[in-house]
């Protein structure tokens, strides 16, 4: 291998880490926000289903590059401090995916046959115990292949990081450019490969985690068209 | 820092003059989109070997890599390979258009296999040409129950549309950009932004699930 070629893979897997934080920090952040406005949106209080409404329409409805350099740009000028980029980058994908991952979890909980609920207060469980115990361990099963799509969605929206420099993979690819300008496939290549790699490996993950669920709930795996990784847009 | 009024009207001409650019932008695109997305989705469905394999592939990798590094393909890699400099715009335009065919291939392919299959066979009983099967038959009713999905995915390149700023398109979010840079007042231009976006979207969101509950009872 040549001087160059290794000099060009290396800086690129130098960005992974920050790719990697990104993509885990976002899916964590995700995740929260999905379940704590997404059960929202169902509840008994109408100040509460509003306020998180507000905050589903409003993420899902403006630009997520816009979220982004509305934090970093912005947010600084109005509270006198910036945020590391790579921080702020995890909470704009945070927030932004959480907002769509809301709408999953609701018609998750939603999709759970009425009969189930039924059934769980007929057994004199607590609202708490209901949903902990019955309800979500269902519905959880349901939500894990559109969360699949959200979270390979989110993988690659952490490329749009390169716009407020934190360091991840699109970055330093680009910073490469201006250098190797007759190696572009190479560096091309190999950020494809880096994501198509974390793709996998969402999905790898997501199906184990839907199969050893469904199995807890006595159900057979649903067999779907195979694919190594699926993505879906953002909704 | 606090909210300039007269700030605000006198950034509104540019900032809407950026977003025709952002809508002009997306509907070209999604036009695109919606044409490769059907050939993508036939081609596939074609079992034509190798090609068909082929199809499959670059579909798989183009989505699920990032939009921005395939602007970034196509603007310094593929146009000096192929001797064409095409502007941001039509390089945006492709860039999306290609990107968002990987999605609509796959809307069109659960739209075809939502046909009936005693339509295939009574078009083959009626001996129709192949041409006119699908022409006739398959896609006049595959077509509609796909416009909600297809409407859906409008507004999600409406909103990835921003992206190309990093290819100098003179988009919303690159003129409010530009406001801030002159002014150095970021808030005002940046919220706006934000605002025209939701003003746009959302709607447009809601235009769409009603479509999707009437083609529901298709």
């Amino acid at each position: 291998m040549s001087d160059s070629t290794s000099n060009i893979i290396s800086s690129i897997l130098s960005g992974l880490g920050a790719t990697v934080y990104a993509t885990v920090g976002g899916v964590a952040l995700t995740i929260v926000l999905a379940f704590v406005a997404g059960l929202a949106m169902l509840s008994p209080s109408r100040t509460v289903r509003v306020i998180s409404r507000i905050y589903v329409e409003g993420f899902r409805g403006t630009s997520e590059v816009v979220q982004l350099f509305w934090l970093f740009f912005v947010l600084p000028a109005l509270v006198g401090f910036k945020l590391v980029p790579l921080f702020a980058g995890i909470i704009v994908l945070g927030l932004n995916h959480g907002a769509y991952g809301a709408e999953i979890v609701r018609g998750a909980v939603q999709s759970v046959p009425r009969a189930q609920q039924e059934g769980a207060v007929a057994l004199s469980l607590s609202p708490a115990q209901r949903m902990r115990r019955v309800i979500l361990p269902q519905a959880v099963v349901e939500m894990l292949p559109p969360f699949n799509n959200l979270f390979i969605q989110l993988m690659k929206s952490t490329a749009l990081l390169y716009f407020i420099s934190a360091g991840e993979i699109t970055e330093k690819g680009e910073l490469l450019r201006p250098v190797y300008g007759s190696r572009l496939v190479l560096i091309y290549g190999v950020e494809l490969l880096c994501y198509l790699a974390i793709a996998v490996v969402i999905t790898f993950i997501m199906r184990t985690l839907e199969r050893v669920l469904s199995r807890r709930l006595g159900r057979a795996m649903p067999t779907r068209q195979r694919a190594w990784a699926r993505a879906g847009a953002p909704g | 820092m606090t909210w300039n009024w007269d700030y605000v009207w006198e950034s509104i001409p540019l900032l809407l003059e950026g977003l025709l650019v952002t809508l002009e932008l997306t509907v070209v695109g999604s036009l695109l989109a919606y044409v490769l997305g059907l050939v993508f989705a036939l081609i596939r469905r074609a079992r034509i070997p190798v090609l068909s394999q082929l199809m499959y592939l670059f579909i798989e990798v183009v989505r699920s890599t990032p939009l921005l590094i395939q602007v970034f393909i196509i603007f310094y890699l593929l146009w000096p390979a192929l001797h064409i400099t095409p502007s941001a715009f039509v390089t945006g335009v492709i860039a999306l258009g290609i990107h968002y065919a990987t999605y609509t291939a796959e809307v069109y392919r659960a739209g075809i296999e939502a046909v009936p299959k005693g339509q295939w066979e009574a078009a083959t009983a009626l001996s129709l040409p192949r041409q006119r099967v699908w022409t006739g038959v398959i896609l006049p009713q595959a077509v509609p129950r796909v416009v909600p999905a297809l409407g859906n995915y409008m507004i999600s390149m409406f909103k990835e549309t921003p992206l190309l700023i990093s290819i100098g398109v003179l988009d919303v979010l690159n003129r409010a950009k530009e406001q801030g840079a002159e002014t150095f007042q970021v808030l005002e231009p940046y919220t706006l932004a934000g605002i025209l976006f939701l003003l746009i979207s959302y709607p447009s969101s809601i235009l769409v699930r009603r479509l999707e509950r009437r083609v529901g009872q298709l």
